[in-house]
């Protein structure tokens, strides 16, 4: 399970990636192995849109599940990653990478404190396996 | 051996009826309405008729053998049903036909709506929706058109746990609801703390299943539906599950506002490729005049001599119609025949049987597979397909090796909270020699996960094809079978 240490973690296993007050947002490793092959994926957001943390900002559908992804922070949209609709399959070859979903300007970036750093992360997920 | 497509079977020319020549002038159809070629298979009656009847032998149904596919109550269709529904005067009765002409297939209909309260311990009973979604549609449409009545207005969540039917949110969201989810608590039920925390005056309802998809009876039923009532909530229920407590227990003793029933699941009409379903929608006495209609009444009521006329009413702020005509009538005549043929005390047989069922599989499977949430289940249970010292076996792969094994598989990835789920449910209809077979079936299965793994992962080995390519069909989506040359034809 690849867990990047730089990164912060939501408990619905969205990653994110902090860059002086902008978050790039997208899910984790764990969350695309348990989904398996994504089948199609679709942003529930526009660039512009002002997000609450918790929120829905994309569906992921796989061939055992769909789910949703939730905003990891509140704040403005500022960037999507179009190219995720199409080739949503990276979601399961580069979830850290080129499968950034949202770059989000943050409204509140004291909510980065309630989210998860990679060993708490880790932890969380070893727990759900047991 | 695969069989291949009408198409590919199509041969020029070949045709099962020639017309006799016209005796009458020919007239020429309009010019921009003519096609230059229509690609359809030609072939000949026998043709058609081996292709069908040789895919039907591959076929997997409730009448070959086990279909343990969770929370779809695949259970067998009594055969005494299909007589019934073919009786000339069910299956040639027309929908506009008046009403005077038709009194037994409304008698029908009203005393199955009796029945069906009789059962669920429910107000008023529309027949109309079509399936099981198409009723949850309904009720959530009746929740909406309850609190706008009352000019409430700032009701805008339904609040549905975890463990629901996939449905349920999806049936929310297209009545314009915001869906909120509850988590389970370690026994499997509504987490009430979190339930309580949801509870505000947004809340329009709660979408309840019991048993939930966990097959477990929710314990704080009574206070779920309390807490929910108390904040001026509506609680649907959804009737997928009711094979555990039919003659029992019944949803309008646990503070249900709406139910919906599947006529395909608990009442033995067929299911999936056999349907079409029937979803009939229950509720109180207080929310009888939203239903969808128009719903069977008693026009006139009868005497020792004459009977009572029976007729379509509209409820007075009906939510309107959610199908044409009626329904599914000879859904509803097969329905009216299963229930009549069990009884009040049969009915109660089902219910104690497919929990038995139930119970005896999770009694033989438990010590080889994990339960996640074990204790006493309803009608069915779900299982974890995957063990720590078995890398790389996961839930599909045991379906599919089941289907080796000549069972069809159960209900697999469903419901989320367990991982790598098996939901499984018997029926009442299985003896316990095909329970035993099969337990065996997946004990073995799971030796040859530690033994064998490979076994898995290939299967299927004895069916016509084998393991389909999942994320291919989901993407590449071809639903039509052209010759290419004739294609470029018809363009």
């Amino acid at each position: 399970m690849n867990i990047p240490s730089d990164l912060k973690y939501t408990t619905t296993d969205e990653w994110v990636k902090v860059e002086g007050n902008t978050a790039i947002v997208g899910v984790t490793d764990y969350a695309q192995s348990q989904l398996s092959d994504i089948v199609f994926f679709e942003f529930q957001v526009e660039i512009g849109d002002e997000v609450k943390k918790g929120g829905v900002i994309a569906t992921l559908e796989s061939v055992k599940a769909a789910a949703d992804v939730n905003a990891p922070v509140s704040g403005k949209v500022i960037a999507r990653n179009e190219s995720l609709t199409e080739k949503f399959e990276l979601v399961n070859s580069d979830p850290y990478g080129e499968a950034w979903m949202l770059k989000i300007e943050m409204s509140n970036p004291q909510e980065l404190d309630t989210l998860m750093d990679a060993t708490a992360y880790q932890k969380y997920c070893e727990e759900r396996e047991h | 051996m695969t069989e291949p497509t009408l198409f590919e079977l199509s041969s020029p020319g070949r045709r099962g009826v020639r017309f006799p020549e016209p005796d009458v002038p020919k007239s020429a159809l309009p010019e921009g309405f003519v096609r230059k070629d229509l690609p359809l298979p030609e072939l000949a009656e026998v043709d058609v008729v081996r292709h069908f009847v040789r895919l039907s032998q591959k076929n997997y149904a409730v009448d070959y053998g086990l279909y343990p596919l969770g929370s779809c109550t695949m259970k067998y269709n009594p055969k005494i049903n299909e007589d019934a529904a073919r009786l000339p005067g069910f299956a040639l009765a027309h929908p506009l036909q008046p009403i005077d002409t038709v009194q037994g297939s409304l008698a029908l209909m009203y005393e199955l709506q009796e029945l069906l309260k009789e059962i669920t311990g429910m107000g008023a009973v529309s027949l109309q929706p079509a399936a099981g979604a198409h009723g949850e549609l309904t009720g959530v449409l009746i929740i909406r058109a309850y609190h706008q009545s009352r000019g409430d207005t700032k009701r805008t969540k339904i609040l549905i746990p975890d463990s629901a039917h996939g449905t349920n949110p999806a049936s929310s969201a297209m009545s314009g609801y915001e869906v909120v989810q509850l988590p389970s608590d370690k026994r499997g039920n509504v987490d009430l703390e979190a339930l309580k925390a949801a509870c505000d005056e947004t809340v329009a309802g709660l979408m309840l299943t019991n048993p939930n998809t966990l097959g477990l009876f929710e314990e704080n039923v009574l206070e779920v539906t309390r807490v929910v009532h108390e904040a001026g909530g509506l609680v649907y229920g959804d009737g997928a599950n009711l094979n555990a407590l039919l003659g029992i227990a019944r949803p309008g003793d646990m503070g249900f506002d709406i139910l919906h029933l599947n006529l395909h699941k608990t009442f033995s009409t067929p299911h999936g490729g056999g349907g079409p379903g029937s979803g009939p929608v229950a509720v109180t006495e207080t929310l009888a005049e939203f239903l969808p209609g128009p719903i069977v009444t008693i026009l006139e009521e009868g005497s020792e001599e004459v009977p009572p006329l029976y007729g379509f009413k509209m409820p007075n702020r009906s939510i309107g119609r959610v199908k044409a005509f009626h329904g599914h009538f000879g859904m509803m005549v097969r329905a009216y025949t299963y229930i009549l043929m069990h009884g009040a005390e049969g009915l109660r047989k089902v219910a104690e049987h497919a929990v038995l069922n139930a119970n005896y599989l999770l009694a033989r499977l438990r010590h080889v597979y994990h339960i996640p949430y074990d204790r006493i289940c309803k009608h069915e249970f779900v299982a974890e397909g995957i063990w720590d010292d078995a890398p790389g076996v996961h839930a599909l792969d045991i379906a599919k090796r089941l289907i080796d094994y000549d069972f069809h598989p159960p209900t697999n990835y469903f419901p989320l909270i367990v991982r790598e789920a098996l939901m499984i449910e018997p029926t009442e209809t299985e003896s316990k020699q095909t329970l035993d077979k099969f337990a065996d079936a997946l004990i073995k299965i799971a030796e040859e996960a530690h033994t064998q793994p490979e076994l898995l992962k290939s299967a299927p080995h004895h069916t016509p094809v084998g393991r389909l390519d999942e994320v291919k069909a989901a993407k590449e989506l071809v639903l039509c079978c052209w010759f290419p040359e004739k294609e470029s034809q018809a363009a």
